[in-house]
């Protein structure tokens, strides 16, 4: 599991499959999926809407919403154990303390009756076992870190005194607070203003830089990725479809998939409502995916064998750069050009 | 938070006015006065010169505006005056059933919510397991059972298994905490039973929805225990619905209950009421009634000050 000489891998998961048990049927939310996560590297997962990003952070986080959901398959390896083998008790001691989490949702995901100093400290307390004084310094520190300033009073306030910004900054302090070796960031910039979202992304780049934590990036931007992810995966309908590092998928998707995002691209520099170029058509309904490539229908590329077979995630390049296409090949240095060009 | 909470107080004047109003003329409205019913008892064709002599020395001949100024000039001075029917001051005759009413609605409270509170929360954490079903039942069974009912029932197996009844006669707690408990237990849980009834259901779906929030997903990311997950993070934002039942339930209890106090022979505030009214006894269903919306108000306040306390959206306003 070694990608280049001594870095280590620190998460790897091997055919993740979270299931969801609904009125209409099995929902297929993540399947079969495989990807890792280097130590001190920035993975991002891209997609669309409902193609099974936040489930897979959950499923590693064993936090799916049962008894619906389910991880019914797969490893996940994480410092030499798997996760999905771990009591209960086990996986606790993980959470928060091994790995951080922050979530898409800065107005929901702070507890609204608590300080903002207790729901800082009780991590530290629990993980710890640190006192309520020097839990209170640390959580004084924290803040100052993510850059609130006035930590000492703000620790007193409540989630609703601060900012959609403060409290996603406040949500980065709390994933960050007992030093883990990896942080997933289920899209921690999308309910925020756009101006916002650089200014936190830089944060969580920052950061990680300097306590050496991996991160995982959840989004359904690659504007964002380009800037701040060292590998990126990008998701369709449950699956990784394409891998490659940042610059090269840019520079050469082999995906159609990946070239309709591409042009789709809302910039940071631009105000939100910028969606350029969205791919035609909706994505499967993941309780009936097709028995071929599950982008087929909206697929400008398709050919007779896509419906067909579905199509694996193949190298296509060096460097680790895989794809899913029968017609990876065609994807070619122009096509790539014109996408970058519009 | 001190310039609001005297506001509130202050604004409990104004309140309770309007309720001395609106109680002083409906009681007028009614047809038949006390004296009419007093006199209607001992013969069909009292004299009218008797009736208006009567009427004079309850000072019924006034007229309404004087009648209604002195009233209020009394309870300026916490003067509540005398009951029509009886001669006794309203102090008298309320004391004793005031402090029955309450201590049975504070025990019924404590033990709705003693019940209610670790079901609910069960049964929204076992979902739709037999756990959860059978807190429904039991819960069902308590919105369908009339209180006075299981009070027969419960007197009924008292007499039958233990060949014992509870004490017919009240006697204060601070005179005897036994013989007082011994009488007051039994009514306390056939009222506690549908009033924890209430309380729990209202506890599941709100602990059913809290536990649905992102904040709980966010705590459970943290690592912290199930248990303090609970106690910390849910069950303080799932209370404050369930406040607002306990309260509305025990403000009833301090003048609702009239066939249960009948079943186990109290002599509460709720027969007094029924008596008072049947009877045109005009001061003393004032003086009831204007304590009755009291409780109402101080409880309002109460649950207020409390949501302020769990809820600092409200506390910094
Ligand atoms: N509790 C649930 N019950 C049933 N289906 C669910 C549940 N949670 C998620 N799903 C399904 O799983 C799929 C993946 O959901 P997920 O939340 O991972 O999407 P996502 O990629 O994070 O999208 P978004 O960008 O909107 O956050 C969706 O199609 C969704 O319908
Ligand atoms: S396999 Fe076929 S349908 Fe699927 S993305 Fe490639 S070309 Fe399109
Ligand atoms: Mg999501």
């Amino acid at each position: 599991m070694l990608h280049s000489a001594g870095v280590s891998t620190l998460l790897s998961v091997e055919n993740l499959q979270t299931h969801f048990v609904t009125r209409g049927g099995v929902v297929r939310a993540v399947d079969d999926v495989s990807w890792d996560v280097e130590e001190g590297e920035t993975v991002a997962l891209v997609g669309e809407s409902g193609c099974g990003k936040s489930v897979s952070a959950l499923s590693i986080m064993r936090l799916v919403a049962g008894p619906a959901g389910r991880v019914v398959g797969g490893r996940v390896h994480f410092k030499g154990r798997d996760l999905l083998q771990l009591s209960e008790e086990e996986m606790r001691r993980v959470r928060g303390r091994e790995i951080g989490m922050v979530f898409q949702e800065p107005m929901t995901s702070l507890n609204p009756v608590l300080s903002i100093g207790r729901q800082l400290t009780e991590g530290l307390e629990i993980h710890l076992g640190m006192t309520p004084g020097a839990a209170r310094r640390r959580a004084v520190e924290l803040l100052g870190m993510v850059g609130i300033p006035d930590s000492e009073r703000r620790l007193t306030q409540y989630p609703h005194q601060f900012s959609g910004g403060m409290r996603q900054r406040m949500m980065i302090a709390m994933a960050l607070a007992c030093k883990p070796s990896l942080i997933l960031a289920d899209e921690p910039t999308t309910a925020l203003d756009v101006t916002i979202q650089a200014q936190i992304l830089e944060l969580m780049k920052d950061l990680s830089r300097r306590f050496g934590v991996a991160m995982l990036i959840i989004t359904h931007n690659l504007g964002v990725v380009a800037r701040y992810a060292d590998r990126v995966n990008v998701m369709y309908a449950g699956r990784i479809i394409e891998r490659a590092t940042a610059r090269e998928l840019y520079a050469r998707p082999r995906h159609p998939y990946t070239l309709g995002l591409l042009r789709s691209v809302p910039r940071l520099d631009e105000p939100r409502r910028a969606r350029l170029d969205p791919i035609e058509g909706q994505p499967p309904d993941l309780t009936r995916l097709p028995q071929g490539c599950a982008f087929t229908p909206r697929c400008a590329f398709s050919v007779a064998r896509c419906s067909a077979e579905p199509p694996p995630l193949a190298p296509v390049a060096d460097g680790g750069h895989v794809s899913a296409c029968w017609e990876s090949a065609r994807l070619d240095r122009a096509a790539a050009r014109s996408a970058a060009a519009s | 938070m001190w310039k609001y909470v005297l506001k509130r107080v202050l604004l409990m004047i104004p309140t309770l006015l309007g309720v001395a109003v609106l109680i002083f003329f409906l009681m007028r409205v009614v047809p038949g006065d006390i004296v009419e019913l007093r006199f209607a008892g001992e013969s069909a064709f009292a004299q009218k010169e008797n009736l208006d002599k009567e009427r004079a020395r309850l000072g019924l001949d006034q007229p309404m505006w004087r009648q209604f100024v002195t009233w209020m000039w009394g309870i300026a001075r916490f003067d509540f005056g005398t009951s029509m029917w009886t001669g006794a001051p309203i102090i008298e005759e309320i004391k004793l059933r005031a402090a029955l009413s309450f201590q049975l609605a504070v025990m019924a409270t404590i033990i709705a919510v003693v019940l209610a509170i670790p079901l609910g929360v069960v049964a929204a954490l076992k979902q739709d397991t037999w756990v959860d079903y059978f807190v429904r039942v039991f819960s069902i069974a308590g919105l369908a059972t009339p209180s006075f009912w299981l009070g027969i029932v419960f007197i009924l197996m008292l007499l039958i298994v233990f060949k014992w009844l509870p004490p017919m006669v009240y006697t204060p707690f601070w005179v005897d905490p036994w013989q007082n408990m011994l009488q007051l237990i039994w009514p306390a849980l056939a009222v506690g039973y549908r009033y924890s009834a209430v309380a729990t259901r209202m506890t599941r779906s709100a602990m059913l929805e809290v536990l649905r929030e992102d904040y709980i997903r966010t705590a459970r990311a943290k690592g912290l225990w199930q248990k303090l997950i609970l106690s910390r993070h849910a069950l303080k934002n799932a209370m404050l619905p369930v406040l607002t039942v306990v309260a509305l339930e025990f403000a009833f209890l301090m003048g609702g209950l009239v066939v249960t106090e009948q079943v186990f022979n109290l002599n509460g505030l709720g027969m007094l009421f029924v008596e008072s009214v049947a009877r045109r006894d005009y001061t003393l269903t004032q003086a009831l009634v204007m304590l009755v919306a009291l409780v109402f108000i101080l409880v309002n306040f109460t649950v207020d000050l409390m949501y302020a306390w769990l809820d600092p959206r409200i506390r910094f306003r």
